[in-house]
């Protein structure tokens, strides 16, 4: 661990408290009296906001309170002392509270001895183990003090105290309302014995009632607040200064008026102006308060609004750090690379560092890189002798040479990040840990960061301009926690749902239907193509046609990557329609067996290695023979699928989506008679003989029934397409393998739209009666409700694409309220749930030790390591052992 | 074969009980198998069982509440009508899994699944009987016109009796409705109501004021005649279709629209063991925590499965495990689990953060820096999966500068 790691560095607790006025005067160096801040000479005011005693912040200044200088003076209080006392807004319902209790002549709980006592036995108990009931119990305390209108301890009558925001107290008197002033409230905040204040939810060690009312105000040091000086030579000073300022001057109003005994009314208008500007101090967003502000109208930003909200102290600097060593660029991808790996720009490489101690078993490699200087990769950039304890930077220093030979053991260098790293990986937003993975760095010419692009589905990335964060690891404990539990190959399997989230997608998926379909056989030269991409070098099996020539499969091509006891059996994705079958006995080729390791029938597909598919050929892999053995597969095999795509190429056409006369004739008729079909549930409507949906209006259920009808139109005029479009175009391979696309985008393109909907609804608004001017009033047809005809090859009509692009915004609109929303509600989850987990006895429980569930999830298992949630797959071990008895014989 | 036996007895103990009957329903069905393969089988699961499991450490907590948000922008915003039925909308998707998770004491549409016993399930005719007994029925639900002249006592009801049939309402029922109503005294003739307004009801000179009359009117409108309350519409369902004997048999349902959980339970012909409802309040109080901990997870597995997204059970019961541990319903957010948290870093660095620091300054709060936010405040290493374990190996920084241990 770095030394700047120290335990004693580390803090422990941290009590929260009030200040009390002697408190405040003890740490106080500087004693406020004067508004201005600079003299005309520009030195500061003594005993202004600017005080040298408020601590050193210049360079090269001496603080005059403790004799150190900025890099080391903490900053000191100073305080004014306030002409009349104030209130402290936040605490307005704490203060009404205690007087509503408590007795306005001797201070004491307006309950009897007895039952203070009891209570108090009560509270004590409960504080600890339930504080949630305790609060409860504080409540009713005050409430059941406040309904005693007598006390019972002197007997004086007790009133009514009204609050009104933000800090104004009325006494309801039998003569009338009388005006508390913080004075008063002070004296009787005073009065409340210590006992008794803890009953009201308030410990009087740390916060005395009293406390609440300031009678003294502390003020920041110059750290906290400092002074920024602009080009132009002038001084600005910080609002938490312009706010202070505001607080000196209205007091010293009020002091005056007060030594010059001005009438009542002019002390207690000053005084209410005192008491919204300390408040305005301390936040100035308060209702119903006069808000600070600067001569151009901004609000000041004051003490409140520096901790609140997303930026504030809070979320902004302490929840959410800023860090260094780190780098980010656009994403690119390289599907030669490992999915361990990522693809570093040598720029960036040189940038970033990482420390390297250096021992005698690595002086050699240490010198090396001292040798080559900051500017040369592999190099090193500072050098931290360990004798002398003096830092080195590199690129001031000519000498590289001489310095890699004075080299020794102990010293430390910062050397560039290299190949073999490891490093941290993030794609925002941020929502699962599958966002940030550890992966190995490997340096390469370029500028953008490269991945392989099987990890796109974790981070959910794409390469349309997408950019990512790096960040080193510096420690060696972090390393090899990154290299065991980070590393890409230990995130295959998502907690989420129990299965792999890492694998194909696109081009992986139909590149692996193209390799393994019965009727691709592969020559010579083109298996050593395909193997060599994979990068293994294997001898080939025997070949599954001989003559004329020999020729492989493409399904013995993926068996010599399969473990070798690995059984599987399951549907392919293509296994529907024509080619459904049930049984492993499939003619269709789209039942995937594997036996011992070797893939008999059945094509690759979604089903079998795409990405978040529970229950495929990766999955199995990953559970059975562990991650290493999946992540062999995703950097061998699945090259190969992508190269036998290269071999065969893919893609789609204008001419791809053409269906022909006859099948547009058949989606005309159809059309019509979904027309005519409207037609008469529109007639009806209007007759009065349209029989409505239960519970829904005429007109409700009418837009209902044409919808439905429509929907159906829709999808016989996509079947219709779909007979008449050549099955083994590429564009069907797509979306039957679920490479991309689907038989909706087919429909879209080759046959019609359909009805666009909007709030679940055809659409209705535009101008008063209709969608468009191009329709009568009032017009209920399908073409004026937003029901388009035409399809994406043949192109829209003006109105139909209008009413696309209306339907199309609704879809934008929900995408972004829906981000926001999911946003929020997923901080909150993590924020109710982040201190859970599992105990050694087996329990989850919180920080505090209560228990939340005995056993996690019931069965103590981790998702990640299920069959889709299941923790055992019985079925599977007793396949395996009736299959390792037929070995037998 | 003992061994067998030896080796079933430990799995037992160790493996969850479904676990175990799946494993001994299994073994029983693989009759090819010999007892060496089936102990073989039988350690197998429960090696595998043993492997899955959690680690200690593994902070379950921030993995659920990730599994749940991470698909959240995947999820629609839209309502969709229930089930197919075209009569009820309901609620699905990102909108109702944040009204669970807030908590919200009504939902948004309320619906009720009422399943009915043994005697009332199979007919439709007796599950509409018992639908009728439950459905909110007012006046104006079953009368089609309501008269009445200003300066006259006499209110004219007249009743549509195709509805009276409909929610088997007689017009005796309503004329007794009427009379309880203390407006005067109503008689029955065919198919109106004459309801004489009493002088003690309505005093001559409100007889001439429009507003007085229009509120007897509205009085009379929302008159209740039979039903639970908030039950506004039932829907005869086919829950369950079976072929007996060669005959289909169908088994009716009640979908309401509403919800009275209370209510409904007790009337007769209900199917208390099975009728549900999507609100959790009404779960809580009537049939307890743990009801509605179960309802709970059965409402976010539904929305989550509508919207076609994969989460494991598992997350969403710690969800629920959080929501209703405390023994009543906590919402997530700063009103409940989050605002109750112990330590006032944790809630300031989660909203209303100034508020949250004077609440502790007043009560002299105690930080402890225990939690996740506090320990990264802090800078501290968080306390979960590698950061509770704290060992350390003593270095001794030898004369070869080396720092390796020694």
């Amino acid at each position: 661990m770095s030394e700047r790691f120290r335990e004693a560095y580390l803090i422990e607790r941290i009590k929260f408290g009030l200040l009390s006025p002697q408190e405040i005067r003890k740490m106080a160096k500087v004693n406020v009296i004067r508004s201005d801040i600079y003299e005309a000479d520009g030195s500061p005011v003594m005993g202004g906001l600017r005080d040298p005693h408020f601590g050193a912040i210049e360079p090269g200044e001496r603080c005059p309170v403790c004799g150190n200088t900025r890099e080391e003076c903490p900053g000191h209080f100073g305080r004014i002392e306030l002409a009349r006392p104030v209130l402290l807004p936040h605490l307005g319902d704490k203060i009404h509270a205690i007087l509503q209790a408590t007795c306005r002549k001797c201070g004491k709980l307006r309950l009897t001895s007895e039952r203070i006592e009891y209570l108090k036995r009560i509270y004590v108990r409960l504080k600890d183990k339930w504080p949630t009931l305790a609060e409860t119990m504080i409540k009713s305390i005050v409430k059941e003090a406040s309904d005693v209108k007598e006390c019972p301890h002197c007997g004086e009558r007790q009133f009514e105290i009204k609050y009104t925001r933000p800090i104004i107290f009325f006494e309801r008197r039998a003569e009338g309302e009388v005006r508390l002033f913080p004075t008063e409230i002070r004296d009787r905040l005073e009065r409340v014995p210590n006992d008794h204040v803890l009953l009201l939810g308030i410990d009087p060690e740390r916060a005395r009632p009293e406390w609440m009312v300031l009678t003294v105000l502390p003020v920041p040091p110059l750290s906290v607040r400092p002074s920024i000086t602009l080009e132009t030579g002038l001084r600005a000073e910080d609002d938490l200064t312009h706010a202070l300022a505001e607080i000196v001057r209205q007091n010293d109003k009020l002091k005056s008026l007060l030594s010059a005994s001005a009438p009542e009314g002019m002390i207690e208008d000053t005084w209410l102006t005192l008491q919204h500007v300390v408040s305005s101090y301390i936040d100035n967003e308060l209702p119903n308060t006069y808000q600070l502000s600067h001569r151009r109208r901004r609000p000041l930003k004051t003490l409140a609004q520096r901790l609140k909200g997303k930026e504030g102290r809070f979320r902004g600097n302490l929840s959410g750090k800023r860090v260094n060593f780190s780098a980010r660029t656009v994403i690119s991808p390289d599907p030669y690379i490992s999915v361990n790996e990522v693809g570093v720009p040598i720029d960036v490489a040189m940038t970033l560092t990482v420390q390297m101690t250096v021992t005698e078993y690595n002086i050699e490699e240490a010198r090396k890189y001292v040798a080559n200087g900051p500017y040369k990769w592999p190099g090193a950039v500072l050098l931290h002798k360990a004798k002398t304890d003096r830092k080195i930077d590199l690129r001031y220093q000519k000498n590289y040479k001489q310095l890699a030979k004075e080299l020794e053991p102990g010293d430390i260098i910062e050397r560039h990040l290299m190949t073999g790293d490891i490093v941290l990986f993030n794609r925002q937003p941020t929502l699962h840990r599958m966002s940030i993975m550890g992966h190995i760095v490997r340096v390469m010419p370029g500028k953008t960061f490269r991945i392989n692009l099987l990890v796109c589905p974790p981070y959910n990335a794409d390469f349309d301009g997408d950019e990512m964060n790096l960040h080193v690891l510096r420690l060696e404990e972090a390393q090899s926690e990154a290299r065991e539990l980070l590393l890409v190959e230990k995130n295959i399997l998502t907690p989420r749902y129990g299965g792999p989230i890492i694998g194909g997608r696109q081009d992986y998926i139909s590149g692996a239907y193209i390799l393994t379909i019965k009727t691709r056989l592969y020559t010579e030269q083109e298996v050593s193509r395909l193997l060599a991409r994979a990068g293994v070098a294997v001898e080939l099996p025997e070949p599954a046609i001989l003559k004329p020539r020999p020729l492989w499969t493409g399904k013995q091509l993926v068996s010599l990557f399969l473990p070798e006891d690995l059984d599987f059996a399951g549907k392919s994705k293509v296994n529907t329609g024509a080619l459904k079958c049930d049984s492993e006995n499939c003619l269709n080729d789209s039942y995937i067996v594997v036996r011992r390791g070797k893939l008999l029938s059945g094509v690759l597909d979604k089903n079998a290695i795409g990405a978040e598919q529970p229950g495929n050929l990766l999955h199995i892999v990953a559970l059975e023979y562990g991650e290493a053995k999946a992540r062999e597969l995703l950097d061998t095999l699945f090259r190969m699928f992508i190269r036998s795509l290269e071999i065969k190429g893919l893609t789609i056409s204008y001419h791809s989506i053409e269906i022909g006369e006859a099948a547009k004739k058949e989606i005309e008729r159809l059309t019509q008679e979904a027309k005519k079909e409207i037609e008469e549930l529109i007639k009806k409507y209007e007759e009065g003989s349209l029989e409505p949906i239960p519970g829904r209006t005429l007109e409700e259920s009418l837009e209902l029934m044409i919808i439905e009808r429509l929907q159906r139109l829709r999808s016989s005029a996509g079947e219709v397409a779909i007979k008449y479009l050549d099955p083994f175009s590429d564009i069907f391979i797509m979306a039957k393998t679920g490479a991309r696309g689907s038989d909706v985008n087919i429909t879209q393109m080759a046959s019609m739209l359909g009805q666009q909907i909007v709030r679940g609804k055809r659409l209705t608004r535009g101008f008063r009666t209709r969608t468009l001017a191009h329709f009568a009033e009032g017009d209920k047809s399908p073409e004026s409700r937003g029901f388009i005809k035409g399809n994406f090859r043949d192109g829209l009509r003006p109105t139909e694409m209008f009413f696309h692009a209306v339907a199309g915004r609704e879809g934008l609109i929900d995408t972004a309220v829906k981000t926001s929303q999911s946003g929020y509600m997923q901080r909150r989850l993590i924020n109710a749930l982040q201190d859970l987990f599992v105990t050694y006895d087996g329990t989850v429980r919180d920080f505090w030790g209560n228990v939340i569930q005995l056993k996690y999830g019931e069965d103590g298992v981790d998702p990640s390591r299920t069959y889709h949630g299941k923790a055992v797959d019985i079925d599977r071990i007793i396949e395996r052992v009736r299959v390792q008895r037929v070995k037998k014989r | 074969m003992t061994s067998l036996k030896v080796s079933l007895k430990a799995a037992k103990e160790i493996l969850p009980e479904s676990l175990y009957k799946e494993l001994e329903e299994k073994l029983k069905r693989a009759e090819d198998l010999t007892p060496a393969q089936k102990q073989r089988v039988v350690e197998e699961t429960v090696r595998r069982y043993i492997e899955s499991m959690v680690e200690p450490g593994e902070p379950v907590g921030t993995v659920a509440a990730q599994s749940i948000g991470e698909p959240g922008t995947q999820m629609t915003l839209r309502t969709f009508h229930y089930a197919g039925l075209m009569e009820f909308d309901v609620t699905l998707g990102l909108p109702r899994l944040i009204e669970i998770v807030d908590a919200k004491r009504e939902p948004s549409t309320p619906i009720m699944e009422i399943y009915l016993d043994e005697e009332h399930r199979y007919s439709e005719e007796k599950a509409k009987e018992v639908a009728r007994k439950i459905e909110y029925t007012t006046l104006e639900k079953v009368m089609s016109s309501i008269e009445y002249m200003i300066g006259e006592r006499e209110v004219r009801v007249t009743l549509d009796p195709e509805m009276l049939e409909d929610k088997g309402v007689s017009p005796e029922d309503v004329l007794n409705a009427i009379n309880g109503t203390g407006l005067g005294r109503a008689v029955l003739e065919g198919n109106v109501i004459r309801l004489e307004l009493s002088e003690k009801a309505v005093p001559d000179e409100s007889l001439y004021d429009l507003k007085a009359l229009k509120e007897i009117e509205a009085k009379l409108r929302k008159l209740y005649i039979k039903g639970k309350k908030g039950i506004n519409r039932t829907s005869i369902r086919v829950a369950d279709e079976k072929v007996v004997d060669g005959k289909v048999v169908r088994e009716y349902m009640i979908i309401t629209e509403g919800s009275n959980l209370a209510e409904v339970l007790e009337v007769e012909g209900v199917d208390h063991t099975r009728t549900t409802t999507n609100n959790i309040f009404e779960i809580m109080e009537v049939l307890g925590i743990e009801a509605a901990r179960n309802a709970i997870i059965e409402e976010i597995m539904n929305v989550l499965e509508d919207s076609g997204l994969d989460v494991d059970i598992r997350h969403v019961m710690l969800v629920a495990d959080v929501i209703t541990w405390s023994g009543t319903i906590r919402q997530i957010g700063r009103l409940g689990v989050a605002g109750e948290k112990p330590s006032a870093l944790a809630r300031a660095a989660f909203e209303v953060t100034v508020h949250q620091l004077y609440d502790a300054a007043a009560a002299g709060e105690e930080e402890s820096l225990r939690g996740v936010t506090e320990s990264i405040i802090a800078g501290l290493p968080p306390r979960v999966g590698t950061g509770q374990v704290v060992a350390s190996v003593e270095i001794r920084r030898g004369g070869n500068g080396g720092s390796g241990p020694s």
